[in-house]
């Protein structure tokens, strides 16, 4: 059987790999950036996070909290702008779905695309955090297919938002509404425990904390708890958000 | 006919809201020809060629090509099609070989199958000499060209080509459509949409215009032109309109119409009116034979249409 999506895949991979340059730098030094800042400068006025029984160096918290993060951001960018100019404004989709190739096979293939930025991003940034001494665990290794897993739900998440934009402005409800609540609410800078009853029930359900509470243990040479669960709840929404985005594209398209 | 079909639509019918874009429209597209699809803005022209390639669904109606049903088998009818659409959708990063590449790959060809392919695509398109350049260092003219060569990476049996020349410059347009008659001798059938009317002229055997979603017209152009119109046409220009279309010349012509300051004559006998013209030395006029444009126009009317 032929791979419809791979041959579109491809593409976007020849293209990435033409402009990788400006694109490492967009997806891997400004992660970089808030971790050595808030990790190295914050890190020195927080001291440890006190995280149930124990006591964990802030860098070391916030570092397993922004992987997870960027993983989020890498795929929401591809999926959003990257996604809709080529869908929108170059009309590469529909010079593909001229030759036998399917809607569904290139949305596949852009939600596909999109995580593998995402892990080829926190790949890059694992190294560094490797490298600078942040984690030393083996278990970390664990996290690469998990995030890869963030990656996947964050684009199905944001191909919803690609089907339904009439304009790249259209993306800034997205992040305002729901990316910047959920970066501040998963637990990526402080512990969940600071915050109020009624605002910590919603942050148990946002996809991000359960990233944050699969990822965050392997990073402190722990295992996670709920394991099940927390995957459980990623990839219901992984699966709901693509069945959306599935049926939002058909109806853009269909006219 | 003989010979079964290539391409075939029954009864197509679209309604975009109240609107009916498409209404009853059948036509059939044989092997080896070329089948012009004419008409004004917002005719029906790209809704048709949308349902021909199952991005639009009809209403009703049925789109069958190389025997098979569109939409339904369309992975099986794309995989011996060419298409080149309105819109120039060529990759930006790519190359132009690149994009000849990257585009056979969607039809499963493996690398070196498409590789053997680039340079007679290339040449085909007078594009060899900007094998590394990117789209946007070509000319309108170069772009519509490699679309072209894009869409025969495939080696399709018929194309299907949605105003392949509009906003071309003359030598461009006349380039295009050198190569659009190499393809027509190779043996290869096009659908073909465009308005403009020297165009189908030149390549199309047979035509179909359309207008409201409606077919109006059918058949060759020459026995169009016959069928429809007086052979003769005389332009008369730098008049008082209303005296000259109402005047002693009227009997001169079977049929008269005023669109801005021109009087169109349309008549068998031009020479009995082009003598009855030099009682009025002030105006200029041009005697020619009758076209497809004038046929156009005789169907669909002279005012703008503004939708579309």
């Amino acid at each position: 059987m032929r791979l419809r999506f791979w041959p579109v895949f491809l593409r976007n991979f020849l293209v990435w790999r033409k402009l990788i340059i400006p694109s490492l730098i967009a997806n891997i030094a400004e992660p970089l950036m808030w971790l050595v800042a808030f990790g190295y400068g914050m890190g020195a006025l927080v001291g440890e996070v006190t995280l149930g029984e124990q006591q964990v160096p802030y860098i070391v918290f916030l570092a397993s909290g922004s992987i997870c993060m960027s993983a989020m951001n890498a795929a929401t960018f591809e999926a959003l702008y990257s996604a809709f100019s080529r869908m929108h404004v170059q009309k590469t989709w529909d010079g593909i779905m001229n030759a036998p190739v399917h809607l569904d096979d290139v949305l596949l293939a852009e939600m596909l695309w999109a995580a593998f930025k995402a892990v080829f991003t926190v790949s890059a940034i694992l190294c560094v955090m490797l490298g600078l001494g942040i984690v030393q665990s083996w278990k970390v290794l664990l996290a690469w297919p998990i995030l890869l897993g963030v990656g996947i739900t964050f684009s199905c998440l944001a191909l919803i938002f690609n089907a339904l934009a009439k304009g790249y402005d259209f993306f800034t409800y997205y992040f305002t509404l729901f990316l910047t609540p959920m970066m501040f609410l998963s637990g990526v800078f402080f512990p969940l425990d600071s915050l109020p009853d009624a605002v910590r029930w919603v942050a148990m359900v946002l996809p991000l904390t359960q990233a944050v509470a699969l990822v965050r243990p392997l990073f402190m040479d722990q295992w996670p708890t709920d394991v099940l669960l927390h995957l459980g709840v990623l990839t219901a929404y992984a699966v709901v958000a693509w069945l959306i985005a599935l049926h939002l594209t058909r109806k853009r398209f269909r006219q | 006919m003989q010979t079964t079909p290539q391409l075939q639509c029954q009864h197509l019918n679209k309604r975009f809201g109240s609107n009916l874009v498409v209404d009853d429209l059948s036509f059939s597209l044989f092997p080896g020809e070329c089948l012009g699809l004419i008409g004004p803005n917002g005719a029906g022209k790209t809704t048709t060629f949308r349902m021909c390639l199952g991005l639009t669904t009809p209403d009703n109606g049925s789109v069958t090509i190389f025997g098979e049903d569109m939409p339904k088998q369309a992975l099986s009818i794309k995989s011996r099609l060419g298409v080149v659409s309105q819109f120039d959708s060529l990759d930006p990063d790519f190359s132009c070989a690149e994009n000849l590449l990257v585009y056979g790959r969607y039809f499963g060809m493996k690398r070196a199958d498409i590789d053997a392919r680039i340079p007679s695509l290339l040449e085909f398109a007078a594009l060899s000499h900007k094998a590394n350049a990117k789209p946007g260092e070509l000319s309108g003219g170069m772009k519509r060209r490699l679309s072209l060569a894009r869409a025969l990476v495939n080696d399709p049996q018929l194309l299907l080509l949605d105003e392949p020349t509009t906003g071309l410059d003359p030598q461009a347009r006349h380039l295009m459509w050198e190569r659009l008659q190499q393809l027509l001798q190779q043996g290869k059938s096009i659908l073909l949409t465009t308005h403009f009317m020297d165009e189908t002229e030149r390549l199309c055997d047979r035509l179909l215009v359309v207008d409201h979603g409606r077919k109006i017209a059918e058949g060759k152009p020459r026995d169009l032109i016959a069928e429809h119109l007086e052979p003769d046409v005389v332009e008369v220009y730098g008049g008082d309109t209303q005296a000259l279309a109402h005047g002693p010349l009227r009997a001169q012509a079977q049929r008269v119409e005023v669109s801005g300051d021109t009087v169109f004559f349309y008549t068998q006998t031009a020479q009995s009116l082009l003598q009855a013209l030099t009682a009025y030395p002030g105006v200029r006029s041009l005697h020619r034979p009758a076209n497809l444009e004038d046929l156009f126009l005789k169907l669909t009317g002279r005012q703008i249409r503004e939708e579309g």
